[in-house]
């Protein structure tokens, strides 16, 4: 978390105690006046109105009350959602309930550069297509959706259009009005803000959007979800907008040139190859594989002291390679040898040069040790081998 | 999760990595495990033929650090053992020595059936039936 957050946050927990839905004493006022200006950073950050941001406790949240919230409020219309693979998890979870809840759901399959077909999309709407939902960018590969076209259908077709920005929101700039957003998810954290808020944007205007609330109880946020806000984490969500508004552009440049100087570097490794789409990606994101290196094995050489991933911190607790790289096409062997550097605001160049170095080093001490390596040197086609699959 | 002391010294300094001459009559090798699964292990096993002690023994793992540890260490009991007394070894011995966790239990499982893969290859070679197997749970 950004300093400056937690320093804007402090006066909330403590001095400034009052609960902003009492509404009778000073306490209560001013605790309202700190939601009411956070909501407004969150809101200018996004091109948003105020009235349009309603507060979760995160992005996983505003990803089932946007889904679930929009099945239930559109039920009369229709019962058919079209979402995508390689979305998170928050969403294809609550894709799959909702499937269980009589909903139809339409999983596109994305091309080989992460990047969804807008043919594909387009032809899968059908007269009880309630909802598109594509994320903006995604957390494994950093690859950015063609929003404003994927809007662009859906507003010709009548179809509302959700994403969840949480990997874009602060990192690039996003506009709900410009890209034509009807529905947004986002989360504090994401942006050095603190972990356990989020938002949901909902369009107030052309078309005004309704969802049903999944949080039933004394109507806060417009009925939509209820429960006694987190004031001193929304304080710190406003403030973390404001800071990644200003200094976003910069910041995006400086992460830009660090991963690319990054991914340059490990790219001059043989059989390296990188993952999605790298025109349309986040500045802070990158996704190699190291082909007959395995993950979690090259990750033990450097975690001591750098923190990357194999597969998405969701799934990393299980054995299964990415399902995000395998919806590309990858095999399960190249999926089994990816890493995901993420960049952030406090990354600096030293760490970079270390970061190269170390993977490098691993990389190659991890080939010599490696049985796959040895029979791709000789010339082996490791597809005649017969695998004793386990 | 935290790997074990022995675990990463096993990775940081791996023990008998490299590979044995596979067409020599006296060298079994055992190739287990798939490149899609994750991990793959080849160990091999050079025996005195007079004494029938295994001399020498390699591996080559691609796979996560319990699965290095388990063929490095695999390798470290091997040397100096008789082929017959080296069946004996199980995998849960492994899983005692370097504390491996549950979630890793598959890699001293793979381990135990590369040594028992090359010692059916040692044995084939020398005109030896080969031993049945039990199949452990990855």
């Amino acid at each position: 978390m950004d300093p400056r957050v937690l320093e804007a946050m402090l006066p909330y927990f403590v001095e400034k105690f009052g609960n902003a839905a009492s509404r009778n004493h000073s306490f209560g006022w001013v605790a309202e006046e700190a939601v009411d200006y956070a909501r407004e950073q969150i809101a200018k950050l996004i091109g948003a109105d105020p009235k349009e941001i309603i507060l979760t406790s995160g992005a996983t949240e505003a990803d089932n009350l946007a889904l679930k919230g929009v099945f239930e409020m559109y039920a009369t219309k229709g019962n058919h959602i079209i979402t995508a693979t390689t979305e998170h998890k928050a969403v294809l979870d609550t894709c799959k309930h909702i499937e269980k809840m009589g909903g139809q759901v339409t999983y596109l399959e994305v091309q080989p550069d992460g990047l969804i077909d807008l043919k594909q999309l387009e032809a899968a709407i059908t007269d009880k297509t309630i909802l598109i939902s594509i994320m903006y960018g995604n957390n494994e590969i950093g690859v950015i959706q063609p929003v404003k076209e994927i809007s662009a259908i859906a507003r010709k077709h009548g179809v509302l259009f959700f994403t969840d920005a949480t990997q874009a929101v602060g990192k690039i700039p996003v506009d709900v009005q410009a890209d034509g957003i009807d529905l947004m998810a986002f989360s504090a954290h994401k942006m050095y803000g603190p972990k356990g808020v989020g938002a949901l944007y909902v369009r107030r205007k052309n078309p005004r959007v309704k969802v049903t609330a999944q949080m039933d109880g004394g109507g806060h946020e417009r009925g939509m979800r209820s429960g006694t806000m987190n004031v001193p984490g929304i304080v710190g969500f406003g403030k973390a907008c404001e800071i990644a508004m200003n200094e976003m552009e910069a910041e995006g440049k400086r992460l830009s040139i660090l991963r690319d100087k990054l991914e340059n570097a490990l790219m001059e490794l043989e059989e390296a190859y990188v993952n999605g789409n790298i025109q349309h990606r986040l500045p802070h994101v990158c996704n190699i594989s190291f082909k007959y290196v395995e993950g979690e094995g090259l990750m033990m050489g450097f975690n001591k002291n750098i923190a990357v991933s194999s597969g998405s911190a969701c799934t990393s607790a299980s054995l299964e390679p990415s399902y995000v790289l395998k919806a590309l096409g990858l095999g399960d062997d190249l999926a089994h040898s990816s890493l995901r550097f993420g960049l952030g605001r406090y990354t600096t160049e030293a760490e970079i040069d270390f970061t190269i170095d170390a993977i490098k080093t691993t990389v190659l001490k991890l080939r010599e040790m490696s049985p796959l390596w040895e029979m791709f040197k000789e010339g082996i086609d490791l597809n005649t081998i017969e695998w004793a699959h386990h | 999760m935290a790997y074990s002391d022995k675990v990463i010294d096993h990775y940081s300094n791996p023990k008998n990595v490299g590979t044995l001459d596979k067409s020599k009559n006296n060298v079994g090798t055992g190739l287990v495990g798939a490149p899609e699964c994750g991990d793959v292990m080849r160990l091999q096993i050079e025996v005195d033929e007079e004494s029938g002690v295994i001399k020498d023994a390699k591996f080559k793992t691609f796979g996560c650090g319990s699965a290095i540890a388990s063929s490095s260490l695999a390798t470290e009991w091997l040397k100096g053992k008789t082929v017959d007394q080296a069946i004996a070894i199980d995998n849960m011995d492994i899983v005692e020595e370097l504390n491996l966790p549950p979630v890793k239990i598959h890699c001293s499982v793979l381990a135990e059936d590369a040594i028992k893969a090359a010692i059916n290859d040692y044995r084939v070679k020398n005109g030896l039936p080969e031993l049945e197997l039990e199949e452990k749970k990855h």
